[in-house]
This record gives C-alpha cells, sequence and structure tokens, in this order.
C-alpha cells in the first residue's frame, strides 16, 4: 500500500496537465476523432490545447492500422496498434505546448500518413488549483481530525490497560482502538518509517532484523502469552507513535488524489490483509478492521461525492450500489446488541468468500475513482 | 510518468513480436486474414504465418470451441452470480461476449486496452498477451441448472420457464467422489488457445470484468489436448500414454455433428436452438499404480494397442474394433470390460460424444505423486441419451476395468446457447 501512494505523491507533484483556459484560442483539447482508412488520415483538429487529449481512432479500411502520435525526431508520445477494420480504440495523450505529428498507419507499415498537431496554451494547471479538489481534500481532513482525537483517546485507555496489567480490559479495548486507527489509514501510511513501527507484523519485523513493536506485538502478548509482561514499553512507544502520526498526518493533509488513491488502498487492505485473517492473527478480530476500513474509504468517497457526481454519475451510482451490498454482507456478522464482530476464526470458508466477493465488487469501480479525480482539475 | 515516460517504456505490441508473429498480427486482422497480408501491401519481414497463430471467427451460427480443431491448451473456468439482478446477467453477458469478441480477434480488452488509457486508471486490459498473437483463442459459455432455478427450485433472473428439460442434475455414478467446490457454478467459461498465456488471460479478464456481479467458483488449466475432433488431426496421448480421441466425433463428419452435437429447433428452448450441452468432468488418474502395470495389462484395460493405437482385435489406429475377435485360448480379444468397448456406441445405443479433454497436473499430492489426470469435456445434443448413458456403462469397479487407476473429482453440466451475430450476445434470447 505505501508503494502506490510514494508513486501517486510524484505523480500529484509533477501536476495533471489540463486545458489552457484561453478561450479566444480556437483551439480543440479533449476528445478528438481520428478517421483512418488505407489511404487517408483525419484528425478531427489539429490545433490542440495543452493537457490530455482522448483521440477516438476508427479504422474505416480494410487493413489493421495504428494511430502514433510523434514529437520531435519520431519520439513517441503515444501509440495505439492493431485496430482491425471497422474498430474503434482509444488513445489518451498527454501533449504539453509544440508541435507533433499523427500518424496512421494502414497495414502497421511504414513511417504512417501524417499531419501536423499543434498544440498551445499556457502551463499545465495543477490539480491543487481546482477549488472541488480542494473543498474535498479539506472535508476529509475533517474527518481525520475527527477521528484522530478519539483514536488518541482510545490509544490511551488501551495503553493504560495494558500497563495496568488488565488482560481483559485490554483484549476488549484493542479492536475498538483500531477501529478508529483502521479508519485512516491511508493518512499513517504515507509516514513510511512510522507505519512499520506501529502496525507492523511479525515475520516482516523478523526479516528486517528490527525489534518486533506496535499494535500486534502487543495483541501477540495478550493473546498468546495471555499477560501483559514486558509491554509497558512498547505500549508508550505505541502511544506516543500514534500521537506523532496523527499531528504529521495534520500537518500535511491528504491531497484530493492521494484521497482517491487511499479509499481504494483501505479496500486493498481489506483483500490482502483482512480477507485472509492476516492482520490479526491473534486476536482474530480482523472484522473489527475490515469495517473500519470500510468506512474510512466510504468517508473519503464522500469527501469526493461532489466532484465524482460531477463527473461520472455513472460510477458513483455503481459504488453506492456496491458499498450496500458489502454492508449488507458485513453486517450479518455483528452482534447487534454488543455491537461486537464475530471473530475471524469463527467464520465459514463460505461466509469468507461472500464478503471477498463484495469487497472484490466495490474495488473495482473504486479503482476508477482516481482517474476521474484527475479529469475535473 | 507522463505520457513520454509511457512511451519510453515502449510497450508496443508490435514491436516484442518476431517474425513469426508480424505475420501472424496481420492475419489477425479481422477481414482478409487468409494468409499473410491482403493484397498489394509492401513486402515486410513477416515471413510465413503460423496456422496456431492464426484468429478463429468469432461470429457464427454455434458457439466457437466446440466443433473447433481442439487447441493446444485449455483454461476453463465456472463463476456464480454475486448478484440476483436480472440486469447484471445481461449486461454481464454483454462485457463478456463484447470482450471475447476482441481478444479471440488478438485484440486488448476495452476502448484503451492495456496501454493507452489514462495513467491514473488501471488499464482496461491485463496485458499479459501484449505482442501475443491472436493463438487460436476461442471463448466458450455455458449455463449451469442453478442459473435457472435456486436449490428450491424457484426461478432465479426472471428466467422461469427457460430452464431446458435436459438441463438436470447429472446422476450419481458409482466411484464418485466428487468435490463440490470443483464442480458445477452457475456459468462455466471455456477458453482454448495454442498459447496457454492466451488462455490464461481471457478467463482472468473475463473474472475482473465480472467482479460485482459474479466470481470465480474454481478453475482448472489443461494442456495437451486429449482428444482430436477434426480429421486433420494426429490422435494426441492422455497421461496413461495412450492415444486418446481415435474414434471421437470429427468436425468433418457433418452428420455425426448434427446428429451428436446440436440442440435441434424441436428440442429447444427454444434460446439454445443450435447450442450444446457440456459435460466437465475432472478425473483424477492414479499415476505411479498405472506405471507400474505391465503393458500387456495396460492394453487390456483400454482395449487397444499402446503404440499405434489400433484395436487389440487387429489392424491400424482407424480400423473399426472387432468385438467379436477370439484369442487362441477363445477370450475375447478386446476384454468384456475394456474402456474401449464400455464406451463404444454399440454397447450405449448409438451414442457418441464429442470430446474435447485435456491432460491437467496441478503438481504434486506431497506424497511425491503426482495430482494429475484428465479434465474430461464432451458437448452433446441430449446429455442423458450420450454423456449419462455411457459413463453408466463405464462407472464402478464391477464395470470398465479402467477404474481402478481413475476417479471423478469434479462435474458439471452446462447448456450453452448458439452463437452470436456481430452485434448479439451470448444467451440474448432467453431474455427476449
Amino acid at each position: 500500500m505505501k508503494s502506490s501512494l510514494a508513486v501517486l505523491g510524484a505523480l500529484a507533484a509533477i501536476g495533471l496537465s489540463a486545458c489552457a483556459s484561453d478561450p479566444s484560442e480556437s483551439t480543440a483539447s479533449g476528445d478528438l476523432s481520428v478517421a483512418a482508412s488505407d489511404s487517408k488520415c483525419e484528425v478531427s483538429a489539429t490545433k490542440l490545447k495543452a493537457g490530455p487529449s482522448t483521440f477516438k481512432v476508427s479504422n474505416k479500411g480494410s487493413k489493421v492500422t495504428e494511430f502514433y502520435v510523434y514529437a520531435d525526431g519520431d519520439r513517441i508520445m503515444g501509440e495505439v496498434e492493431n485496430i482491425g477494420p471497422g474498430l474503434t480504440r482509444n488513445l489518451v495523450v498527454d501533449l504539453p505546448k509544440g508541435t507533433y505529428e499523427g500518424a496512421c498507419k494502414p497495414g502497421m507499415i511504414g513511417d504512417g500518413i501524417r499531419q501536423t498537431l499543434t498544440v498551445t496554451g499556457g502551463a499545465a494547471k495543477k490539480l491543487s488549483d481546482s477549488q472541488e479538489l480542494q473543498a474535498a481534500a479539506d472535508s476529509y481532513a475533517r474527518y481525520v481530525k475527527s477521528q484522530s482525537d478519539t483514536l488518541i483517546v482510545k490509544t490511551t485507555e488501551f495503553v493504560d490497560a495494558v500497563k495496568a496489567g488488565d488482560v481483559d480490559k485490554a483484549k476488549k479495548l484493542y479492536p475498538i482502538a483500531r477501529t478508529y486507527w483502521e479508519r485512516i489509514e491511508p493518512v499513517a501510511e504515507k509516514f513510511g518509517d512510522l507505519d512499520p513501527i506501529t502496525d507492523g507484523r511479525e515475520p516482516d519485523a523478523k526479516a528486517e532484523g528490527v525489534d518486533f513493536t506496535g499494535w500486534h506485538r502487543i495483541e501477540k502478548q495478550l493473546w498468546v502469552e495471555d499477560n501483559t509482561e514486558g509491554m509497558d514499553k512498547y505500549a508508550d512507544q505505541l502511544l506516543a507513535n500514534v500521537k506523532k502520526i496523527v499531528q504529521l498526518g495534520q500537518d500535511t493533509p491528504l491531497t484530493a488524489l492521494e484521497l482517491a488513491q487511499g479509499s481504494k488502498g483501505l479496500l486493498d487492505e481489506v483483500a490482502t490483509g483482512k480477507i485472509t485473517g492476516e492482520e490479526d492473527e491473534f486476536s482474530h478480530t480482523d472484522l473489527w478492521d475490515f469495517k473500519a476500513n470500510i468506512e474510512g474509504s466510504q468517508a473519503a468517497i464522500a469527501s469526493l461525492r461532489p466532484v465524482l457526481e460531477k463527473q461520472d454519475p455513472a460510477l458513483v451510482k455503481k459504488i453506492d450500489a456496491q458499498f450496500a451490498a458489502l454492508d449488507k454482507e458485513l453486517n450479518q456478522h455483528q452482534d447487534k446488541t454488543t455491537g461486537d464482530w464475530m471473530f475471524y476464526d469463527e467464520l465459514t470458508k463460505d461466509q469468507v468468500k461472500a464478503l471477498s466477493n463484495a469487497v472484490a465488487g466495490l474495488s473495482e469501480p473504486i479503482s476508477q475513482v482516481a482517474a476521474v479525480v484527475a479529469k475535473s482539475a | 510518468m507522463t505520457a513520454q515516460d509511457r512511451s519510453a517504456s515502449g510497450l508496443s505490441r508490435r514491436k516484442l513480436l518476431g517474425a513469426a508473429g508480424v505475420g501472424a498480427l496481420a492475419v489477425g486482422a479481422g477481414g482478409g486474414y487468409a494468409v499473410g497480408q491482403a493484397a498489394g501491401e509492401p513486402a515486410t519481414p513477416a515471413g510465413v504465418a503460423d496456422p496456431h497463430a492464426a484468429p478463429v471467427p468469432f461470429e457464427g451460427a454455434h458457439q466457437a470451441g466446440i466443433v473447433t480443431p481442439a487447441q493446444d491448451r485449455l483454461y476453463f473456468a465456472t463463476f456464480d452470480m454475486t448478484s440476483d439482478e436480472r440486469e447484471d446477467l445481461i449486461s454481464l453477458l454483454k462485457d463478456w461476449t463484447a470482450a471475447a469478441r476482441q481478444m479471440t480477434q488478438g485484440n486488448d480488452v476495452g476502448d484503451f486496452g492495456a496501454v493507452s488509457g489514462s495513467p491514473y486508471a488501471p488499464p482496461e486490459d491485463t496485458g499479459e498477451a501484449l505482442g501475443l498473437p491472436p493463438s487460436g483463442l476461442t471463448v466458450t459459455v455455458g449455463f449451469g441448472r442453478s442459473l435457472f432455478v435456486d436449490d428450491k427450485g424457484r426461478a432465479r433472473f426472471g428466467l422461469d420457464g427457460q430452464l431446458p428439460e435436459r438441463l438436470q442434475d447429472l446422476p450419481s455414478f458409482a466411484g464418485d467422489r466428487l468435490d463440490p467446490a470443483i464442480s458445477d457454478g452457475d456459468i462455466a467459461v471455456q477458453a482454448c488457445a495454442n498459447d496457454p498465456q492466451v488462455a490464461v488471460h481471457a478467463v482472468r479478464n473475463f473474472a475482473r470484468i465480472a467482479f460485482g456481479r459474479a466470481s470465480v467458483r474454481y478453475s482448472q488449466m489443461g494442456f495437451g489436448r486429449t482428444s482430436s475432433t477434426s480429421t486433420a488431426q494426429v490422435t494426441a496421448r492422455n497421461l496413461f500414454g495412450f492415444k486418446d480421441g481415435t474414434a471421437n466425433v470429427k468436425v468433418e463428419d457433418t452428420k455425426d455433428v448434427d446428429d451428436f452435437v446440436w440442440v435441434h429447433e424441436d428440442e429447444g428452448p427454444a434460446w439454445l436452438v443450435g447450442g450444446s450441452y457440456l459435460v466437465s468432468r475432472k478425473i483424477d488418474m492414479r499415476i505411479e499404480t498405472w506405471d507400474r502395470e505391465p503393458l500387456e495389462g495396460q492394453e487390456a484395460i483400454i482395449g487397444r494397442t499402446k503404440g499405434s493405437g489400433g484395436p487389440r482385435s487387429g489392424g491400424d489406429e482407424f480400423v473399426p474394433l472387432d468385438f467379436d475377435a477370439k484369442d487362441e485360448t477363445g477370450k475375447p480379444m478386446i476384454d468384456m470390460k475394456s474402456h474401449v468397448r464400455l464406451a463404444h456406441p454399440d454397447v450405449n445405443k448409438g451414442a457418441k460424444l464429442l470430446r474435447r479433454g485435456y491432460n491437467f497436473v496441478d503438481g504434486s499430492n506431497g506424497l511425491g505423486q503426482l495430482s494429475a489426470g484428465l479434465f474430461f469435456i464432451a458437448y452433446q445434443r441430449d446429455p442423458e441419451k450420450q454423456f449419462v448413458q455411457i459413463q453408466r456403462s463405464l462407472a464402478g469397479l464391477q464395470n470398465d476395468l479402467l477404474n481402478e487407476y481413475i476417479v471423478h473429482v469434479g462435474s458439471g453440466l452446462f447448456a450453452c446457447p448458439p452463437g452470436v451475430d456481430t452485434k448479439g450476445y451470448w444467451g440474448e434470447k432467453l431474455f427476449a
């Protein structure tokens, strides 16, 4: 999960190119059509605005064709190949200001039938320039704030119980404190050195040759040894690190794109860690985490909702339906009076599979969110 | 990553190809692909097109992948619907049909495919078939009984009255050790290709397209086709080392195909006319025990010679079996309980099957024994009169001598709709 956020951080830093804002230019952007035949290659506009353009290439000829966008020296900016007769394939190319050539290659050979494409427009707009996206990020920042306040309270209670040697109380508080943690996990994952010492797993610590610390160290002691011996140090460290993460998270809130990616990352967490019962291997309290990840993902989507509604209402409908389906599946496993969840090792194989199906069903539409957010810059 | 970075990484389908592949891709063009390039095209270093790389037409009266000469590789999967909505079933079948239409012709799935879409979205196509020719890929779907009715017999997806009478649960056969986890399913998908990567790519993309609507129940990889479905093919061998499929229904015998494969007009339901029934059986083979059996014993069990595949009653591979032939002691040369005799149309009221089985090896079982066998697939017009009839003759230790060495562990029966035209989708008449 960490790696994808790192990549996205880099992407966000580059900034997304978007349409130039000068309305006086009679240039095209967005969707362009390319009519390719055996002897022609007609692009619907040859003057384009800087930023991403989608070329819709229709092969009206009798040979397989392909379409290229070349910069100087035939440097390939983008290409789509193997377009059979009668087929249409699309190509997204992000073009900075400059002169390019579009080329159809009927039969997929030779230099192709070329025409010049002139791209004009100022510097690319950045994602952060969008007020809508900023509003989404702000909204999520408020969510993080509310969750992290409670996270500190609940972690403190847990740590106190551990230090008081109250095993039963600590066991009860463990999944509850983690709920707040799991809801805002994308925030924690931004801090590459803090995340592993707080939420790392024993085999990973072993492999790295470092001390096994954090939530799961204490979990192991509580459930395997049924005591809190030697845990004071880990408990203090856990609380200190949680506080540190909360502070850092509030100082550097997630961007809208990170948020979109985070909503997917939370589901990936569920699909790899919780659905397999790997994460809370000693306590089997995975469903608490599971639910919290889903809630966190839902909160991220809720923040992005105005942007998504505008750009892709069909996607929002799909996401809503899949969230509902997952909730329905998951909620069967909660005790309605105590609010406690089933322990992972009490679930049948079929129940786990049903949950896994529901997570996969939701993850697919959510994986589209980042691209929709990027478009709205 | 910028557009420049992407193109610099050079994921170009065509450039990944060797000379033979270029020819094959030209072949994959859809129209006019008989061999190599269309007339008038400048020469390219294409070389000779490899027939195993060529595409199989997707559209037609019947689904491809049934009488299509059997390709070398199989990836088979069954799916269960995770949605109860009729609209989800319809959209899934439409999406799958569109994807199969693209993949069988050697194209990526979706509008943007594997590498030409937005850098912020996951690619529409998973990409592992980039650079590979169509490889004879066929994708064939069939519908299980459970798609039509739930376990209480209530209609699902509003498919009231559409359940074919012949789509019954298969009866229990003596010796079966069926595992429900590798049996049945709402929808079966058979992907056959001459390149395993292409077959896996097809099923993987299907699974991905299905998320939220259906999920994979089980999947099975197969290699080394164990049946010939065309006279143009040599007979392949199964993992017992015997030629398998010598007497199979062949596509060239149009009367047999018509009599034994396709569902006829008056047999309905209407949506299934021109379709067929698929029986799948996962058959574990006790390889190590078999390998300790003397050659004479192996041949007696099968009823054919191991080398040529000819009948024990004499002659080469394609000589008819002579069940009356006796040896000098008066014993039938083809044992009364041999596999070929009990499977033969003469003892099964004339029943024949179009078989399309594949060998499989799922690694070893921890005792050092191969987890291997035959993934049996057979197409037919009437499962009761064909597969069930024949399997009843074979099943049980009192019958086919081969049963000491094999055990059926997975099973399925599916009704495969007819083919689609250029705009249609699989099973569309179900929803008319």
